[in-house]
């Protein structure tokens, strides 16, 4: 009964539509000929999860069973994606906790007793041990953080880091010690979109910011077209070249997953059906809804939002060698997200919603409201995107959710200081980003607290530069002028106005697409 | 003649704790402490002193604090009852002094040692450093730290006062009355500058951008070999101000420690319960140019160990715990040292682009529409002027 993603023009029958902006939606009267894409809805799930786990590790692509592999004595490191996947959160038990459960046992029955489970969160926040506890379930938490067999990666201990050596381009291939010197590295995937995954697993996951400068720059970033297409992006490219030398150290079986579009649960699912097909009930709930987040106090919608967790189901999961498994997931997560666009169009619409990967259990501060408008839903297209080039995207987002100096006290920095200067990410970069990178304050509350990297913010903004280099314009409805302002855009109080200042750009009647976000959706423009 | 008298103390009527945007209505109203009267000049007949006719006389922090009683009690022994407040003074001489004729143009150090008191001179003055002198309050005239806060001399907010030659800077052709007013504060912020002992390269950090502290950032930029100096200012146009005089980074209250710590790589602390945030690490050299809680806190609070921190300005209170566990050199800065030259310095400084651009937006008042002035003074940093001043020659 799944139908497949569905482009709507907007005339005089339509309802207005859903829009996300932060903790919050509106609902909005588009003009007659928008075109409205929605995201296919949900492919069928596995019908028992557990046997599909036992059956991906049993039949590996290109590798032998999972069981073959392992021998006593061995060193085995289970590395899995941290909380920024998936988005929100998953009811538990989560995928990732029931995949590690059946590693041990198999890890068991083969007399292995050196395992370590290591998150793989990059150059992100530590989570907590509640965090943790969600993804990899009680039982697997209980039995190894205590001994400290189970703990997040740290990018900062170099006593725990090994250099691989480089890539034929040069780059420094540094990953986790104990991940490069295992007998066997076992990682556990949550592919929520394309660009999740393969190389950019270990290759990413586990590595120091020495090895990951070499493609988390403006130059790469603005390269990579886009990041849902790993053979189009600049950015893959080179973690590919690293997944390869890594490969020649140290045996990786890569687990992939793939889950189904049910982002929202109960009682906000009806945020997922297309308007126009609301039931009388649907639009009492969100009527209702809206009402309720307009009396609720901002740390009420915040909790309300934040406690939100997803009935994702698994629609795949994948096992064996690096690249034949991230083929076959790329497929899925195509098949689940692919929608087929005819051309492009001069103004893009996109309502930014109150969470990314960067934020969860946190705010969503202004440059994260960017990141996931211009970083995210610009770049989910494939071929080319969805507004032309000189085109103006039209984004929905308050940018007043304030900075949490407790994840993110690098970003207060950044913000302050560095897009005061400038605004141009070709530019930050051999200005601040060394200094930002290298603060051992920062380095400090990375390692210790749970704040992001001193360079995380620095990789948000490269992340929009591809859109800042093919937009003629970017505007705020209901965003804080201010905060617009600081990041070279410009805000506007409705789509009316917001569509009067983009006239001066793509004359008083351009074309206009609304990308309805979320769940993800991938663009297929042609 | 005509002039404005302070002629009760705030401070012991304990009123001036009133706060707001504006002056106090209570220093601006009835009750205020200052009243526009006529007096008979002042003549102090003994060696050296002569009369002076008033050019204009600038409005100084010391003089609001003074008025709205937010000053020390510390200090009112050190001043004489009723007095004329003024002690940035550009004038002309009535009658001749010593070796300057009648006419001349002067601009005065207000500081009143031993020399205008007719006293041998006290130690501090014998080694030039006029501003320690420590008798004050005695000799041929009443108490009174300065010209402006000592009855018999008079000050600068009235037609005419009395000075005495060790006070004396004659103007150099070519300056401005509005330039040569700037010298007073000048020469303080020449001694700041001094004061804050800079070595080549130090990082600075000068809290506030009122004339205080541009002045000082002029200061340290032109006498010294500092390396950053970061202002702190509130208002935007102080931001501009502040560039021209030489700062290398301007920065909003609020995130002072933040870039602090980050331009010196320092760790940052915060304490529980709402008490202010620390470094550990900061920059070498504050300067405190504001005086008020805030201000000084943050100077203690971004100076690395062993750091030397700077009061330019009256001081309020203040933690000082950084100083004890941070060792902090805690230095005051009072008016300006005649041994070291500093008047002759700063009527250099004065010259300067960003001084000659200064001087042209001075706020002048008459002396009847002191509210007024007052009130703008008050107001000076969020209404973009950097010096408002009393011109009595004006009438209406
Ligand atoms: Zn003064
Ligand atoms: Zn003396």
């Amino acid at each position: 009964m799944t139908r497949p993603g569905f482009v709507l023009e907007v005339d005089d029958r339509t309802p207005p539509l859903l829009v996300h902006e932060g903790l919050g939606f509106r609902l909005e009267e588009f003009p007659q000929g928008t075109r409205v894409i929605y995201p296919p809805e949900s492919l069928p799930t596995v019908p028992d999860v557990e046997e599909a786990i036992r059956e991906s590790l049993e039949n590996p692509v290109d590798s032998e069973p999972l069981r073959e592999l392992m021998f006593p004595g061995m060193r085995l490191t289970i590395a899995f994606d941290d909380l920024s996947l998936p988005l929100p959160t998953m009811k538990a038990p989560d995928i990732r906790g029931r995949i590690i459960e059946q590693v041990l046992t198999i890890a068991a029955e083969k007399g292995v007793d050196d395992v370590e489970i290591v998150a793989a969160l990059a150059l992100h926040r530590r989570m907590t041990d509640a965090e943790m506890r969600h993804i990899v379930g009680e039982r697997v938490f209980r039995s190894f953080a205590p001994s400290g067999r189970l703990y997040n990666h740290d990018a900062e201990d170099r006593a725990n880091l090994e250099h691989m050596g480089q890539t034929e381009k040069g780059e420094d291939v540094e990953i986790n010690k104990r991940a490069a010197t295992s007998d066997l590295l076992v990682y556990v995937n949550v592919n929520l979109v394309a660009m999740d995954g393969g190389h950019k697993s270990v290759g990413i996951g586990l590595a120091s910011y020495k090895s990951i400068k070499h493609h988390h720059n403006a130059k790469t970033m603005v390269h990579s077209r886009s990041f849902m297409d790993h053979k189009h992006s600049e950015m893959h490219s080179s973690a590919w070249r690293m997944g390869r030398l890594i490969g020649e150290h140290v045996k990786v079986f890569q687990i992939e997953t793939t889950l189904d579009n049910e982002v929202f649960g109960k009682p906000y699912d009806t945020l997922l059906k297309r308007e126009w097909e609301w039931s009388l009930r649907d639009q009492a709930t969100v009527l209702g809804l809206r009402r309720g987040l307009a009396v609720a106090p901002q740390k009420m919608r915040h909790k309300m939002f934040h406690d939100l967790r997803s009935n994702y189901g698994l629609t795949g999961i994948t096992a064996g060698a690096v690249e034949p498994v991230h083929e076959l997931t790329v497929q899925r997560v195509h098949q689940q997200q692919r929608v087929k666009v005819d051309g492009q169009s001069d103004v893009m619409v996109m309502g930014v919603p109150y969470l990314g990967p960067y934020n969860v259990n946190s705010t969503m501060n202004p440059i994260l409201a960017a990141c996931m408008g211009l970083g995210y839903y610009f770049n989910s297209y494939l071929r080319q995107p969805v507004v032309r080039e000189g085109g103006v995207a039209i984004l929905y987002h308050p940018l007043d959710e304030g900075f949490n100096t407790l994840t993110h006290p690098s970003y207060v920095d950044f913000y302050e200081e560095v897009l005061a200067d400038t605004n141009d990410p070709a530019l930050i970069g051999p200005k601040f980003e060394e200094q930002f990178a290298t603060d051992p304050w920062y380095v400090h509350l990375y390692r210790t607290s749970n704040a992001y990297h001193g360079v995380h913010p620095f990789y948000m903004w490269y992340w929009i530069a591809h859109a800042l280099d093919h937009l003629g314009d970017v505007i705020w409805v209901g965003g804080n002028p201010k905060a617009a302002a600081r990041m070279g855009f410009r805000s506007a109080t409705t789509l009316r106005d917001a569509l009067e200042m983009a006239s001066s750009t793509v004359g008083s009647s351009p074309s206009i697409t609304y990308l309805r976000n979320p769940p993800h959706l991938l663009a297929d423009v042609r | 003649m005509l002039a404005l008298e302070m002629y009760r103390s705030v401070a012991k009527t304990a009123l001036g704790k009133v706060a707001g945007g504006r002056m106090p209505l209570l220093l601006t109203g009835a009750a205020a402490p200052l009243r526009m009267v006529t007096l008979e000049a002042p003549r102090i007949e003994h060696d050296g002193w002569a009369r002076l006719r008033v050019s204009l006389s600038g409005i100084c922090g010391s003089d609001l604090g003074m008025l709205s009683g937010r000053t020390s009690l510390y200090f009112q022994p050190l001043v004489s009852l009723p007095f004329v407040p003024g002690h940035e003074i550009v004038g002309e001489l009535i009658d001749p002094c010593g070796d300057l004729e009648a006419g001349t143009r002067v601009v005065i150090d207000p500081v009143l040692t031993c020399a205008a008191r007719g006293l041998e001179a006290c130690e501090a003055c014998a080694r030039g450093e006029t501003n320690r002198c420590s008798r004050i309050t005695v000799g041929d005239i009443s108490s009174g730290l300065q010209t402006g806060f000592c009855h018999d001399t008079g000050g600068g907010w009235s037609q005419q006062l009395s000075v005495h030659r060790s006070q004396l800077h004659v103007v150099p052709e070519g300056y401005s009355d509005e330039q040569a007013l700037l010298a007073e504060p000048v020469a303080c912020a020449v001694h700041t500058a001094r004061r804050a002992a800079v070595r080549p390269g130090d990082r600075v950090l000068v809290s506030g951008a009122g004339a205080v502290g541009l002045l000082a950032t002029l200061a340290l930029r032109e006498l010294t070999d500092a390396g950053e100096i970061v202002v702190v200012a509130k208002h935007a146009h102080q931001r501009e101000l502040a560039l021209q005089f030489g700062a290398t980074e301007v920065v909003a209250p609020s995130e002072t420690l933040r870039r602090i710590r980050r331009a010196t790589s320092a760790f940052m602390i915060e304490p529980e319960m709402m008490a202010a945030p620390y470094l550990l690490g900061g920059v070498d050299v504050t300067v405190d140019a504001v005086g008020s809680k805030e201000s000084l806190q943050t100077c203690l609070h971004a100076t690395r160990a062993g750091g030397r921190v700077v009061l330019s300005g009256m001081p309020a209170s203040a933690d000082l715990s950084a100083a004890w566990f941070r060792e902090l050199e805690v230095v005051g800065t009072y008016a300006s040292s005649r041994g070291s030259g500093d008047f002759a310095t700063a009527l250099d400084l004065v010259g300067h682009d960003a001084m000659c651009r200064l001087a042209k937006t001075v706020a002048p008042y008459p002396l009847h529409r002191w509210r007024e002035a007052l009130d703008h003074a008050h107001s000076a940093g969020r209404l973009g002027t950097v010096k408002v001043a009393f011109d009595p020659r004006q009438t209406n």
